[in-house]
C-alpha cells in the first residue's frame, strides 16, 4: 500500500493560498461588509496593474534572475500614453508604442545581461534609474487622460455588468488573460520549461543543449511587455499619467513572487503562486482601510515578517528535501 | 606592467571617467574649481548651507559677487591631498568640537567641496556596501536602515530637547552624543539582524535583506509616529553642515570611516578573511576561517556605516523624514562600489575603489544640477554611466571588443 504524500513542491503554493483565506478570514470576522463580492472584485480592480507586473518578475525570478525595471517601466508608459494622447494622437497608436517600447527595453536589458554576463541586478537597476528619467523627460507633472474616445470605451462599454453594482472592470479581464497564458507558457511549452531549467542549474541547462541566452533574453523581454502592458493598465485603472508613480513598486512585485511561494534563487515556484501573492498583499492594504485606526506603516512590517516567513518556509523545505534526497 | 600599476588597476577607469568629468567641467562651467576661504564666526557652521533634501544647487552657492582667489584644478587637488594627510589622524578626537567652530577659523568654500559633503553619504555607505559585496552578498536594506537611524535620533533630541528623557541634565553641548549613540547601535542591531539571516540561517543575501528593507521603513515611520520630526541641536546639526579643519565635518567623518576600515582590513588578516570567503566559502572554512562569523561581521559593519549615513542625512536637513530618507541610497551605494571595482560576485575588493565611484556619482549628479537639469532626469545620464563603467570592467565585453579589433586587424592584414 503506498501511502498519499503531499508532493513537497506544492507546500510553498499551499501556504500562500492558506495565508490568503486566513487573511480573509480575519477581515470577514472583523469587518461586516468584508465579505462582500464587491470588496472581493475590487481586489483585483486595485491590482490588476500589479499582477500583470508580478507576471513578467516572477518568470524572471523563475530563470535566477531580476528584474528591478518594473515600477519604472509602468511610470514611464502610463506618462507616454497620457502625454501623446493630450498632444492630440490617437490612444490605440500611443498604446501600441508604449507597448513596443517595453518589449524593446526589457530585450535589450535581457541583452546587456546575457551577451555581457553583467549582473541582472545591476543592469536592471541602471535600467530602473534610466526609463523613470525618461518619464521625467517627457513631462515633469501628472497629465490626465480626458474624453478620449478609446479610453471612455474601454471604461464603458468593456465593462461587464455583474447586476447589483458589480462591473467587471476591463482591466481585470486583461489580467486574468495574461495570467492563463503565463500559465499555459511555463507550465506547457517548450521555452517555459527552458526557464525552470535554467533557474535550476544554467550550467546544466547549458550542457543539456538548451538555448540559455535566447532563453533568458526573452525572459527580460516578456518581463518589459509585462511591465509596459501594466503602465496601460496603470494608465486605464487612473486615466492619468504621472511620472512618480509606482517608486519601489519593483520591491512590492517581489515580495508578492516571494509570497506566492516562488524561490529567490530561480527554478522553483508556479506562476499561478504570484496570484495569491498580489491578493494577499492587496488584502493586508484593504484589512487596513477598513480598519482605519492601525496606520499604513503597518502594511510595511507586516508585508515584510510575511516575507521573512515564507523565507524561513522555503529554507526549512529546501533543507529537508536535500537532506531526503541525500538519504535515498 | 610594474607591480605598483597592478595594484592600482581597478581605480584606472573611475578615475578616467571621473578625470573626464572634472575636464568637462572645467571648460564647460563657470567657477567649478572655485574655492574660496572664509572666515567663520561661531554661528555660521550651524546655520551654513542646509538645503532640503539632496537638492543643493551648488552652482547658486557661490556668490559672484564675492572676491575670492580662484584656485586651479591642480591646486585645489594637491590642497586638499594635504589636508587629508596631515589631518587623518586628527579627525576622530575632532568630534568633540561641537560648537562647529573650526580650529583656524576658516573654511573652503566651493563645488568640489560640496560634492564632496553631499557625496559622504554615499562614501559612508559605499565602505559598508563594499566589505558585504566583496564577501559575495549584498545588503539592500541599507536605506531602510539610514530612515530608522536618523528617526531615533531626531526623537530621542527632540525628547531630550523637551527635557523628559534621561541625560538631558547635561545640556544641549553634551546630550546630541545619546541619539547619535543610540542610532549607530540601532543600525547596528540592524545590520545583526541581517547577518543572523544570511550566516546565522543561510538565507540568500538579497532575499534575506529585502525583509528589512521592506519592512524598515514601517519601523522608522513607526519610531517617529508618521510624523516628519525637525531639531536644531547645534551638535547633531553639525555632523553634516559644521566644519572642522577647512572641510565640512562629514568628510572628516569618511576619512576617519575609511581609515578605521582600510587599516582593519589590509593591516589586519581580516580583509584577506573576507575576500576568502568570497572566493569560495566552503573552501575557506576548511581551511579554518570562520566563514560564517566573517560575513556575519561584515553585515554589522554594513549596518554600522548605514546608521552613520543615516544620521548625516538627517543632520543635513535637520530632520528625519522616514519616507524619504536615503530612498535608492542602496542602489547609489552599490553602484558606488561596483564603479569602484569590486567585483559584485565577490573574493576582492577596494575601498579606495568604491569612495571613488561615490565620488563620480555626486559628481556626475552636481554637474547635471549645474547645467540646469532637472533633478529628475539626473538617472539618466547616471544609468549611463553606470553601464558604460560595468561594461569596460565586464570580462567578456573586453574580450569581445578585443576580438573584433584583432578579426579587424587580421582582415587588414590578409588585404
Amino acid at each position: 500500500m503506498k501511502k498519499f504524500k503531499f508532493p513537497m513542491r506544492y507546500v510553498p503554493i499551499s501556504a500562500t493560498i492558506l495565508v490568503f483565506f486566513i487573511v480573509y478570514l480575519i477581515g470577514i470576522i472583523s469587518f461586516d461588509n468584508f465579505g462582500s463580492p464587491k470588496v472581493f472584485l475590487d481586489l483585483f480592480v486595485d491590482n490588476a496593474y500589479l499582477g500583470i507586473a508580478v507576471i513578467g518578475t516572477a518568470l524572471v525570478i523563475l530563470t535566477g534572475g531580476i528584474d528591478l525595471s518594473v515600477g519604472s517601466i509602468i511610470a514611464f508608459t502610463s506618462i507616454l500614453i497620457a502625454k501623446m494622447i493630450a498632444s492630440g494622437s490617437n490612444a490605440l497608436v500611443a498604446i501600441a508604442l508604449a507597448l513596443v517600447i517595453g518589449i524593446a527595453f526589457g530585450m535589450l536589458q535581457g541583452w546587456l545581461i546575457h551577451c555581457f554576463s553583467l549582473p541582472p541586478f545591476l543592469v536592471t537597476l541602471a535600467g530602473m534609474f534610466f526609463i523613470r528619467g525618461c518619464g521625467f523627460i517627457v513631462s515633469e507633472e501628472s497629465i490626465p487622460i480626458k474624453n478620449d474616445p478609446v479610453f471612455n470605451f474601454i471604461q464603458n462599454d468593456l465593462t461587464i455588468k455583474l447586476g447589483k453594482g458589480m462591473n467587471l472592470r476591463f482591466i481585470v479581464i486583461v489580467y486574468i488573460v495574461v495570467l492563463i497564458a503565463a500559465i499555459f507558457f511555463s507550465q506547457r511549452t517548450r521555452a517555459g520549461r527552458s526557464i525552470y531549467a535554467i533557474g535550476d542549474n544554467e550550467l546544466a541547462a547549458t550542457l543539456m543543449g538548451i538555448p540559455v541566452g535566447r532563453t533568458k533574453i526573452m525572459t527580460y523581454t516578456i518581463a518589459g511587455f509585462c511591465s509596459a502592458l501594466a503602465g496601460v493598465v496603470y494608465a486605464v485603472y487612473l486615466k492619468a499619467g504621472n511620472p512618480l508613480n509606482c517608486v519601489g513598486l519593483e520591491m512590492d512585485a517581489i515580495a508578492a513572487v516571494v509570497i506566492g511561494g516562488t524561490l529567490l534563487t530561480g527554478g522553483v515556484g508556479y506562476v499561478f503562486g504570484s496570484l495569491f501573492g498580489v491578493l494577499v498583499l492587496g488584502l493586508i492594504q484593504t484589512l487596513i482601510v477598513f480598519d482605519g485606526r492601525i496606520n499604513s506603516w503597518w502594511t510595511r512590517i507586516i508585508v515584510g515578517l510575511l516575507v521573512l516567513a515564507f523565507i524561513f518556509m522555503q529554507n526549512l523545505i529546501t533543507k529537508i528535501s536535500k537532506s531526503k534526497s541525500k538519504s535515498q | 606592467m610594474n607591480k605598483s600599476s597592478n595594484k592600482f588597476r581597478h581605480l584606472v577607469w573611475p578615475l578616467v571617467s571621473l578625470a573626464l568629468l572634472l575636464l568637462f567641467n572645467a571648460i564647460f562651467t563657470d567657477n567649478f574649481f572655485k574655492i574660496e576661504v572664509k572666515k567663520q564666526d561661531s554661528t555660521q557652521s550651524v546655520q551654513a548651507p542646509s538645503v532640503p533634501g539632496d537638492s543643493s544647487v551648488p552652482g547658486t552657492a557661490i556668490d559672484p559677487t564675492e572676491v575670492a582667489a580662484a584656485a586651479a584644478a591642480e591646486e585645489v587637488e594637491a590642497a586638499k591631498q594635504t589636508v587629508k594627510e596631515s589631518a587623518g589622524q586628527q579627525a576622530v578626537p575632532e568630534k568633540k568640537d561641537d560648537k562647529g567652530v573650526s580650529i583656524f577659523g576658516y573654511y573652503l568654500y566651493g563645488t568640489p567641496i560640496d560634492i564632496l559633503n553631499q557625496g559622504s553619504k554615499v562614501m559612508v555607505l559605499a565602505i559598508g556596501m563594499t566589505l558585504v559585496i566583496a564577501t559575495g552578498g549584498i545588503d539592500i536594506s541599507v536605506g531602510a536602515v539610514m530612515a530608522i537611524a536618523g528617526a531615533i535620533a531626531a526623537l530621542l533630541i527632540s525628547m531630550l530637547d523637551a527635557g523628559n528623557c534621561i541625560g538631558a541634565g547635561m545640556g544641549p553641548s553634551v546630550y546630541w552624543i545619546i541619539p547619535v549613540l543610540a542610532a549607530l547601535v540601532l543600525a547596528t542591531l540592524a545590520g545583526f539582524w541581517n547577518g543572523m539571516l544570511v550566516a546565522g540561517f543561510g538565507i540568500q543575501p538579497m532575499v534575506a535583506t529585502l525583509v528589512l528593507m521592506v519592512a524598515g521603513r514601517g519601523v522608522a515611520q513607526l519610531i517617529t509616529d508618521g510624523q516628519i520630526i525637525t531639531f536644531d541641536n547645534p551638535g547633531l546639526v553639525f555632523l553634516c553642515n559644521g566644519h572642522a579643519l577647512f572641510l565640512p565635518f562629514s568628510v572628516w567623518i569618511v576619512v576617519a570611516m575609511y581609515v578605521i576600515f582600510g587599516l582593519l582590513t589590509r593591516k589586519t588578516a581580516f580583509g584577506l578573511f573576507i575576500e576568502s570567503v568570497g572566493n569560495n566559502e566552503r573552501a575557506s572554512r576548511y581551511a579554518g576561517i570562520e566563514a560564517r562569523r566573517i560575513k556575519w561581521l561584515t553585515y554589522v559593519i554594513c549596518g554600522f556605516c548605514a546608521g552613520m549615513a543615516g544620521l548625516l542625512a538627517a543632520s543635513n536637513i535637520k530632520c528625519a523624514d522616514s519616507n524619504n530618507a536615503g530612498l535608492n541610497l542602496e542602489l547609489d551605494a552599490i553602484l558606488a562600489t561596483v564603479i569602484g571595482g569590486t567585483s559584485m560576485a565577490g573574493g576582492r575588493f577596494f575601498l579606495s575603489g568604491s569612495l571613488v565611484g561615490a565620488i563620480l556619482i555626486q559628481t556626475l549628479t552636481t554637474t547635471m544640477y549645474m547645467k540646469n537639469v532637472s533633478p529628475a532626469i539626473v538617472a539618466v545620464p547616471k544609468a549611463m554611466v553606470v553601464i558604460i563603467v560595468c561594461l569596460l570592467q565586464s570580462p567578456v565585453f573586453r574580450a569581445k571588443v578585443l576580438s573584433i579589433f584583432a578579426s579587424k586587424a587580421a582582415k587588414g592584414g590578409v588585404q
